[in-house]
């Protein structure tokens, strides 16, 4: 059998149904998967906020679901601990990375697919199953947990004894995130090998466009941090169902019993999560930033300014993030030498942020730009990350942070630059690879009018966040009705709540936008953004193998829009020179 | 070459690393860079080798924790380190060196002599988890339990977890002594194998001193 033949032969889908579209081995199968699981919990997660927001505005009014109507401070818990966990796994490290990274980075580096299939299927089921056990908590006696995304010990450690919620709701939830770090690391591993070892002839890595650098660097953080986290809630569970002392101080009162857990410290859980939960927030936000960076060239049609400075930004930021995790710990008795080498080496990420933000501006820059809806979400990201950010430099200063640590202005910080800037992103690769990804092109006018209201609604939502933080106004309290010194900030609460139902029910052009332009859309060409990298050179769908046994060779960098010279106003990766010039 | 079998979209891989390369004009290069001419099977020691860093900071974290609970706990008791674990950490050691013996018989060609030390390297393998397993009974005759002293539920802890991933190089020790390999060559499967194993090994040799000199 020739090679040529060989090729071919691998380059046929596999038949069958349940093989072809569920157990399937093909990336852009599992990174569609990845992004409807992320769609489901995201729309979860939106449902919740709303609860959240109906029940701080108008704290009697009943809402269905709940016993009698009644939101009590614990279901109130349940609902926030749900919100964000669905929020921070399922959607902000799913969908950017695993989804669209699984769906396009192969394809953009001239790979047939990732490099481990099977294990790329494994992480998927995994993740989905970490996701079933976690949403079955809240169907358990005494339902799921109330210690919030960090399930901070002791509260997640003892057990039942700490309230509803704390028995089986909370052992499920630590076995879900176990199951998902398991799955991120299977597929940290899968991304790191496919970008070190499958990239097409000619892809130097200086070659690479920045969404591959996003997903990688990534990847990375992804490696060295999950395994961490599952060794916390490893440590954890054994805490909660061994009677070991690993969290648990001694002499523990909770609900008037004397626990006989002795010598166990809180803070270790705080080290270790936070050793995780600081990379995590940039797993969450790399992916994003490459994505943005891509999109804003394509619609400037201008390189990305400094791409270089891009890639060497990228890296640091990522480095860095795995020695600032004691500023989620100011006010945790540290010592202030320690809090003033985590203050100072947060303000250094400033650094790297500030390049890649400049370089966003320049990229802008004098350029003729196309506002579409990807764009537009595109510029929406670099706003929220700079809004998002300025408020970060405070929170890093361990004198401000003592006042503003677990305050509204925490939530106002976080959602910006972690929540709505990786939304913004995701919305943005959503518009920009869409016609790539179903062979239509989603509509513009839901598109821009999705994204005006979005826009506005989320600084509607999170900028009097940052008073209410002012105003001394603590997180996870579910009503401050009866607080004597926070009654008077009601009316901001019933404006940020307007403002969170006007912005949620915005999200319906989205997905009405989404599900008809899967079908009736206007047909997409096979490279209608007329842009450069590999993904719009290969026909539309993309063909099983992706390049179906004839694989590309990259003669230059991605972003090489406007040449002088060229025939066109973008020259593709792939394009031979001596074609450069040609009508 | 190419299987016929029902898994065939599992091979993707080597579909582009058994066979010669595409017959594309551009393919027929072999720099460094471009997956469509080189050598696919080093995606599985690349693969090997994240993992392994995946690995370490695993351990890592359980190691840090070890010493932060040490150091913040007043009630931390050492435990009498089970004998048994200098016996586990040489028969360890030792499957290290059979199993750089059955590679250099390898390299030479001895197909034959590979396989005895194969075997030699996967029985020692066992040995050691057996040995381990023994340690934990004496851990146990002592009267440390897994929650008696937050240093003895470390012992557990880590001897499980090591255990464990051990467990997983010996499986995969046998699956590559049976000779029945699908997407890896053999040559690649050894080096893939031995890479896990010696770090396994060092890995152990750490913890071992961590317990002995930490406790």
């Amino acid at each position: 059998m020739s090679s040529h033949a060989t090729t071919v032969h691998h380059s046929e889908a596999p038949k069958g149904w349940l093989r072809h579209y569920i157990f399937s081995l093909d990336h852009k199968i599992i990174g569609t998967q990845y992004i409807l699981l992320g769609l489901s919990a995201v729309t979860i997660g939106v449902i919740l906020s709303v609860i959240m927001r109906i029940h701080l505005a108008w704290p009697n009014v009943h809402i269905w679901g709940f016993a009698n109507g009644v939101v009590s401070p614990e279901d109130y818990l349940r609902v926030i601990t749900m919100h964000g966990t669905l929020m921070v796994f399922f959607v902000l490290t799913t969908v950017p990375q695993s989804g669209f990274g699984n769906y396009f980075l192969p394809i953009q580096i001239g790979a047939p697919d990732m490099a481990f299939p099977t294990i790329n299927m494994l992480s998927f089921w995994v993740t989905f199953l970490a996701m079933i056990v976690l949403v079955s908590s809240a169907f358990v006696p005494g339902g799921s947990a109330i210690s919030g995304w960090t399930s901070y010990a002791p509260l997640s450690a003892v057990g039942v004894i700490a309230g509803p919620g704390q028995g089986l709701g909370q052992t499920l939830w630590i076995v879900s995130i176990a199951l998902f770090c398991g799955a991120s690391l299977m597929s940290a591993i899968n991304f790191l090998g496919t970008t070190i070892d499958l990239r097409t002839k000619g892809l130097s890595l200086m070659r690479m466009p920045l969404t591959v650098w996003g997903w990688f660097i990534t990847a990375s953080l992804a490696l060295l941090a999950f395994g961490v986290l599952l060794a916390a809630c490893i440590l954890l569970l054994l805490d909660r169902l061994a009677m070991t002392s690993f969290f648990i101080p001694s002499g523990d009162m909770v609900s008037g019993v004397l626990l006989k857990h002795a010598g166990g410290s809180p803070l270790l859980w705080q080290h270790l999560f936070w050793f995780f939960g600081h990379p995590e927030v940039y797993i969450a936000i790399l992916p994003g930033m490459g994505i943005i960076s891509h999109v804003l060239s394509t619609f400037s049609r201008k390189p990305v300014f400094g791409y270089k400075a891009m890639v060497y930004s990228l890296s640091a930021i990522g480095f860095l993030s795995f020695m600032v995790w004691g500023h989620h710990m100011f006010i945790s008795g540290m010592s202030p030498y320690s809090g003033l080498a985590f203050s100072i080496l947060t303000l250094v990420i400033g650094v790297p942020s500030a390049i890649k933000t400049f370089n966003w501006l320049g990229t802008l820059w004098g350029a003729r730009i196309q506002f579409t809806s990807a764009m537009l979400f595109a510029i929406g990201f670099v706003s929220v990350f700079v809004t998002g950010g300025l408020s970060g430099i405070f929170l890093a200063q361990p004198a401000l942070d003592l006042y503003l640590h677990d305050t509204y202005y925490v939530i106002g910080h976080f959602h910006l630059i972690m929540g709505v800037a990786a939304i913004f992103a995701m919305f943005a690769a959503t518009y920009y690879w869409f016609p790539k990804m179903f062979g239509h092109m989603m509509n513009e006018t839901l598109g821009k009018i999705h994204f005006w209201a979005t826009f506005v609604g989320v600084y509607c939502i999170f900028m009097p966040m940052h008073y209410l933080g002012y105003a001394g106004d603590p997180r996870r309290y579910s009503s401050i009705e009866s607080v004597h010194y926070l009654f008077a900030l009601q009316p901001v609460y019933k404006f940020i709540s307007i403002a969170a139902f006007v912005t949620a029910t915005a999200q319906l052009f989205f997905y009405f936008n989404f599900f008809w332009s899967i079908k009736h859309g206007k047909p997409a060409e096979r490279n209608p953004w007329r842009a450069t990298t590999l993904e719009w050179s290969v026909p539309t769908p993309v063909p099983h193998d992706n390049f179906a046994g004839h694989y590309p060779t990259v003669y230059r960098g991605p972003y090489e829009y406007s040449v002088p010279g060229a025939a066109d106003d973008f020259v593709p990766q792939d394009l031979a020179p001596e074609q450069v010039a040609k009508a | 070459m190419p299987h016929t079998s029902a898994t065939e979209e599992l091979e993707i891989i080597e579909g582009r690393g058994g066979a010669k390369p595409p017959s594309d004009a551009a393919g027929d290069g072999d720099g460094p860079i471009g997956s469509g001419s080189a050598m696919p099977q080093r995606i599985y020691v690349t693969g090997i080798t994240v993992a392994m860093a995946g690995i370490l900071m695993f351990f890592m974290a359980f190691v840090s924790a070890f010493i932060v609970r040490k150091g913040v706990g007043t009630d931390w008791h050492a435990f009498p380190l089970p004998r048994i674990l200098w016996l586990n950490t040489l028969i360890l050691l030792a499957s290290s060196v059979t199993m750089v013996r059955a590679q250099r018989l390898l390299a030479r060609g001895d197909r034959r002599g590979f396989g005895h030390w194969w075997a030699v390297t996967t029985i020692l393998g066992v040995l050691f988890l057996a040995g381990q397993l023994i340690a934990w009974r004496q851990m146990v005759a002592s009267g440390f339990y897994l929650a008696t002293n937050a240093s003895s539920s470390f012992f557990y802890v880590l001897t499980a977890a090591h255990g464990l991933h051990l467990l997983g190089g010996i499986v995969a020790l046998l699956y590559v002594g049976r000779g029945k390999l699908r997407r890896l060559t053999f040559a690649t499967a050894t080096e893939v194998t031995s890479l896990y194993w010696h770090f396994m090994d060092g890995l152990w040799v750490f913890l071992f001193l961590l317990l002995l000199l930490g406790r």
